[in-house]
């Protein structure tokens, strides 16, 4: 029997913490790494008697993702009880939103494989993040400075249909938090989680399959591994004949597969209900203009601009769009006259990966960067003059950083233009030819990759310094080929 | 000396700041009027002894520097036990907090803490403020002053009995369904529920959110005015009190309601009510005819839906409010092998049959194919019953009503059936519902000599008038003057 | 309506709440007795009532984002049945 085709439909749900300074119902710190239970206080404790209030910049944040994800914002939302009981969650429920969340109906533009497609996003609104658990042999410890601290749900339309789109999406969204700063985005860390709801469906059906809900992936390269799994899981599952439990499964790293939750003693029923200790949320127009006024250009828009602008490649402007700071990095050198190309090279190849070696990625907005932008931007310029060659200029950079010289100070000071005049270049090749007959000869022989070989003896015999362009030219024509 | 702790609030205060007596000698007089009439009541769960003597002697300190040490300073005042007060054990009737001491005062702690207070110690009330006779405290009954055979009414009923047997000079309470308004009646004394909102409620164990509020309990109007003056107001702690000034309530005082309109439902003088009480609420409306007020009659059509109505909301909110009493960060802990039997131990051990009834009820009327017939529904009536109220009160400046069907019950008599309790909260309840102010004070007394209370309901943050009316009525008569045979 | 021994199980359980066969038995009578009480609401006609969503609405109470809380002393931690440092112990979850 043949298998129809499957398609998988994939929904995420994001939970972000907001980099708000205090807690969204309390003002205790929302910094994270304080002495366990020292960032807390009888409200986000919940102890008897307490109360809520809300913290204004988290309603502001949440208007800014809805801005950026091109949502409607609600002119009246609402807090609601979210009901269940556990360890790291004092009050026993959970202040969230339900009914009425802050932000409806927006969407998100991802670049696949190079082509665009948009994602559907079903909802924002905050909520409170609960304690955290530590397991501890046969107890467990609890610290609840994490209790309180601002989040944004954002659940997307069950829109993917692939782990490609899955990891385009989450990465887009991680970006236009961070390009608004509202969130650093870093899932190691646990400030940004991600919750996969999958299922399969034979290609052309209306209806959905069986939903599966995974937890547990710590990582981007976890939820795409995670995400392929359960869709060949479910595909062989139902291929086989068999049934799927509609159930949560739990991303195991280690032994990188989906297992069953084992089925919980009692089902959620979270019993939501209008929270009666915060009134409802009225947020006017103006409040959105204003919000609305200080969105930055999106990682989307600015992509694209650059590609217009500066001729990039959808890819590589992609690359320079994640992260804002880069993507203000790199438009300072063109600024300082770097050519765009150049510049995008330059940043991509070696200020990026010195950004990644050394984590600087870390944090929200890099603000030490191992060379600033000017000093890259001349350093391009250099090459791209041709007043040193690629390596020089490579070789150049670790001093560069150290000293924070300016390049053409350096290359001037030291005399390390490399040599382009063709009258000095025309005897070392001559020399490079005389010296190395067996070479010539092989060349002359077809093996045109041994020219590789002679334009190194011509750099070797000039230190380094020669123009290689200009020594292939005229080892070409010295060779007659 | 003798008769120091049956002064008024404002005497007593006027007094200390007179330098006529000290803070310390009415302190003392108010911890030996509890010790001899205690034993016959169980009004306190927990007294500060030193506490209050150590706030006594500041108060004098003060004074003699020449100070303003408050408009209650060195006045003895008793908080009901859901009412958090810093370093002090604050249980909530309930064995689930027998050992539990707040770091943080509720806000009107720290009002009445500004204003001077002496805080004595904390009343008993039904657990978690559920209940209407004092009978469901986890330790042990109030008795009522007038009869110890009998209930002081709930759920606020140690602060009613407290103020009653002269053992503070005033006390707080709080009102979710009549929690004062029915104690004040029981007990022959003022007691005053304000607007939902009028006074803050951080800090203040929570029963229905919706629907609780903080209010004073005295032996007269003018007291209950002055208590109220110093809790109510604004509080950026608690999302839900109303941003409005408080005004001079007792300033407000003048004793005339002539042209005032007052209102009476019918749908609250009902069958089954106790004569002498359908009587004494009668008179009382006579007397204020007499003193110029226009009285007649109003309707209040959704009446007989008001209990369910109540039930369904704040069980629910109760439900949900009690989840935190888990065992895991304050509080008894039954230690078990797993979480799940920890959490089921726990609250089987530490919460008393009405509230698990509650809690039980609550959570039957969210849960998950429920939500929409019972929760959403009540909350639907709960509009009709507060349109109702605005469409009586366009007419009317103010409403006057019972406050219970009959005087003070025996102790016993009615723990049998849950839903006969519950029936006899049909004339506070309402005003709960539609967030109104509610005041209960003494009109009568049956031949028994129990208190009959007469209750006056008023527009949203009318306090104003509905004290004016109370206190017109009570400076007409003799009731306010009436004190147990202690 | 009438709530049967298992609805009163299921309430328990998500109450969190052990229950006697003698509190269960119980509860089911008063809870059901309570529940026909409670049945008079549905005649009366709500479609076009709103539910009453605040007592009074007077606007969100909005606070500034500031850290006004000190860090927390013993204090905060001294009710808790169960400690090790500066946590709170409690059972593992046994699924």
């Amino acid at each position: 029997m043949t298998r129809p085709p499957m398609e998988a439909v994939i929904g995420l749900e994001v939970h972000a913490e907001l980099l708000t300074e205090s807690k969204i119902f309390c003002a205790c710190s929302a910094a994270f790494g304080a002495d366990p239970n020292t960032s807390v206080c009888p409200v986000c404790l919940g102890l008897p008697g307490v109360l809520p209030v809300l913290n204004e910049r988290v309603v502001d944040f949440a208007i800014l993702a809805g801005l950026a994800t091109h949502c409607t914002i609600a002119e009246h939302s609402r807090f609601a009880r979210k009901n269940y009981f556990y360890p790291d969650l004092p009050k026993g429920y959970q202040i969230s939103m339900y009914e009425l969340p802050l932000c409806v109906g927006g969407h998100l533009d991802v670049l696949v494989d190079g082509t665009t497609r948009r994602i559907g996003l079903t909802r924002i609104h905050m909520e409170e993040d609960t304690g955290k658990n530590v397991h501890d042999g046969e107890t467990s410890l609890v610290d609840f400075n994490r209790s309180g601290v601002p989040l944004l749900e954002i659940v997307s339309e069950p829109d993917m249909r692939t782990v490609a789109e899955a990891g385009a999406y989450l990465r887009t969204l991680r970006s236009i938090l961070q390009y608004l700063e509202i969130c650093d985005g870093n899932m190691e860390e646990g400030s940004f989680r991600c919750d996969a709801n999958v299922s399969v469906r034979p290609v052309g059906a209306t209806t959905f399959g069986t939903k599966v809900e995974i937890k547990n992936m710590n990582s981007f390269r976890a939820v795409e591994k995670a995400i392929a799994y359960e869709i060949a899981r479910q595909t062989d599952v139902l291929a086989e004949g068999g049934t799927l439990a509609q159930e949560t499964r739990l991303w195991d790293a280690d032994r990188e597969e989906t297992r069953s939750m084992r089925s919980k003693e009692y089902a959620h029923d979270y019993r939501y209900f209008p929270e009666p200790d915060l009134l409802p949320l009225v947020v006017d127009p103006e409040r959105v203009a204003h919000v609305r006024a200080r969105l930055p250009e999106l990682p989307g828009a600015r992509r694209e601009r650059f590609v217009r602008e500066y001729g990039l490649s959808p890819y590589d402007a992609d690359v320079l769009t994640q992260r804002k700071d880069v993507a203000d990095y790199y438009e300072a050198g063109v600024a300082e006259g770097a050519a765009p190309k150049e510049m995008a090279n330059w940043v991509m190849t070696e200020l990026l990966r010195i950004v990644r070696e050394e984590k600087l990625d870390r944090a929200l907005v890099i603000r030490e960067w191992p060379l600033t932008p000017l000093q890259l931007a001349r350093l391009a310029k250099l090459v791209d003059a041709g007043t040193i060659n690629r390596n020089t200029a490579k070789g150049l950079l670790p001093r560069l950083r150290r000293t924070g010289q300016d390049p053409e100070a350096l290359v001037a000071a030291e005399g390390l233009a490399q040599v382009s005049d063709r009258g000095a270049l025309e005897a070392a090749v001559a020399d490079a030819v005389a010296k190395n007959p067996k070479q010539v000869a092989q060349y002359r022989g077809g093996k045109t990759q041994v020219l590789g070989f002679l334009v190194g003896q011509v750099m070797k015999a000039t230190g380094g310094k020669a123009n290689p362009q200009l020594v292939q030219e005229l080892l070409r024509a010295a060779l007659g080929g | 000396m003798g008769t120091l702790h049956e002064l008024s609030v404002r005497d007593a205060a006027e007094r200390v700041r007179r330098r006529d007596v000290s803070a310390v000698d009415l302190a003392r007089a108010a911890l030996a009027r509890i010790a001899a009439v205690e034993p016959r009541l169980g009004a306190f769960l927990t007294l500060d002894e030193t506490g209050a003597v150590a706030a006594a002697e500041a108060v004098d300190r003060r004074i003699a520097a020449g100070e303003d040490a408050g408009v209650l300073a060195g006045v003895p005042i008793a908080v009901k036990d859901v009412i958090c007060t810093k370093g002090l054990r604050t249980t909530a009737g309930s064995r689930i907090l027998e050992r539990f001491v707040p770091p943080h005062d509720a806000t009107v702690t720290a009002r009445l803490r500004d204003a001077g207070a002496v805080i004595v110690g904390k009343t008993s009330c039904d657990e978690f403020a559920m209940g209407s006779s004092n009978e469901n405290s986890a330790y042990g009954p109030v008795r009522n002053p007038w009869d110890p055979a009998r209930v002081p009414g709930g759920s606020s009923g140690g602060s009613g009995a407290a103020v009653a047997a002269g053992e503070c000079h005033g006390a707080l309470g709080t009102d979710t369904g009549g929690s004062i308004r029915l104690p004040a009646a029981y007990c022959g004394v003022v007691g005053l529920k304000p607007t939902y909102g009028r006074v803050s409620r951080f800090g203040v164990i929570a029963y229905a959110s919706s629907l609780d509020q903080v209010g004073p309990f005295a032996r007269d109007v003018a007291d209950a005015a002055v208590l109220l003056e110093a809790i109510a107001g604004p509080d950026p702690a608690d999302s839900t009190a109303a941003p409005r000034p408080v005004p001079s309530y007792l300033a407000a005082l003048d004793g005339s309601v002539r042209g005032l309109r007052l209102g009476l439902p019918r749908e609250y003088f009902v069958e089954g009510m106790q004569r002498e009480v359908a009587d004494a609420v009668r008179a009382a409306v006579g007397t204020l005819a007499r003193l110029g007020a226009a009285v007649e009659e109003v309707s209040l059509p959704h009446t007989e839906y008001a209990i369910a109505t109540y039930y369904l909301i704040a069980t629910a909110e109760a439900s949900s409010n009690l989840a935190r009493y888990d065992g895991v960060r304050y509080g008894l802990r039954i230690p078990e092998k797993s979480l799940g039997d920890m959490y089921e131990a726990t609250r089987a051990a530490g919460f008393g049959a009405e509230v698990k009834r509650r809690i039980m009820l609550g959570t039957y009327a969210l849960s998950a194919g429920y939500y929409d017939a019972y929760y959403l529904k009540a909350q639907q009536v709960r509009t009709l019953v507060r349109r109702d109220f605005e469409a009586a009160l366009a007419r009317c400046d103010a409403l006057v009503a019972p406050v219970a069907p009959t005087t003070a019950f025996r102790l016993g008599e009615k723990v049998d059936d849950p839903l006969t309790m519950y029936l006899s909260d049909i004339f506070t309840i309402s005003v709960n519902l539609a967030g109104l102010p509610g005041l209960s004070l003494p009109c009568g007394a049956d031949a028994a000599g129990l208190p009959i209370g007469l209750q006056v309901i008023g527009r949203p943050f009318d306090e104003a008038t509905v004290l004016r009316v109370g206190y017109a009525y009570e400076q007409a008569t003799e009731w306010h003057r009436r004190r147990p045979p202690l | 309506m009438p709530i049967t021994r298992d609805d009163v199980r299921r309430v328990a359980q998500l109450a969190r709440l052990r229950l006697t066969p003698a509190e269960e038995e119980r509860l089911t009578a008063d809870l059901g007795h309570i529940l026909d009480h409670f049945a008079r609401l549905q005649a009366l006609d709500t479609r076009d009532v709103p539910p009453m969503a605040v007592v009074e609405d007077f606007g969100a109470l909005l606070r500034p984002d500031a850290v006004r809380n000190p860090p927390a002393s013993d204090e905060l931690l001294a009710n808790a049945p169960a400690r090790e440092g500066r946590r709170f112990r409690v059972p593992k979850i046994i699924e």
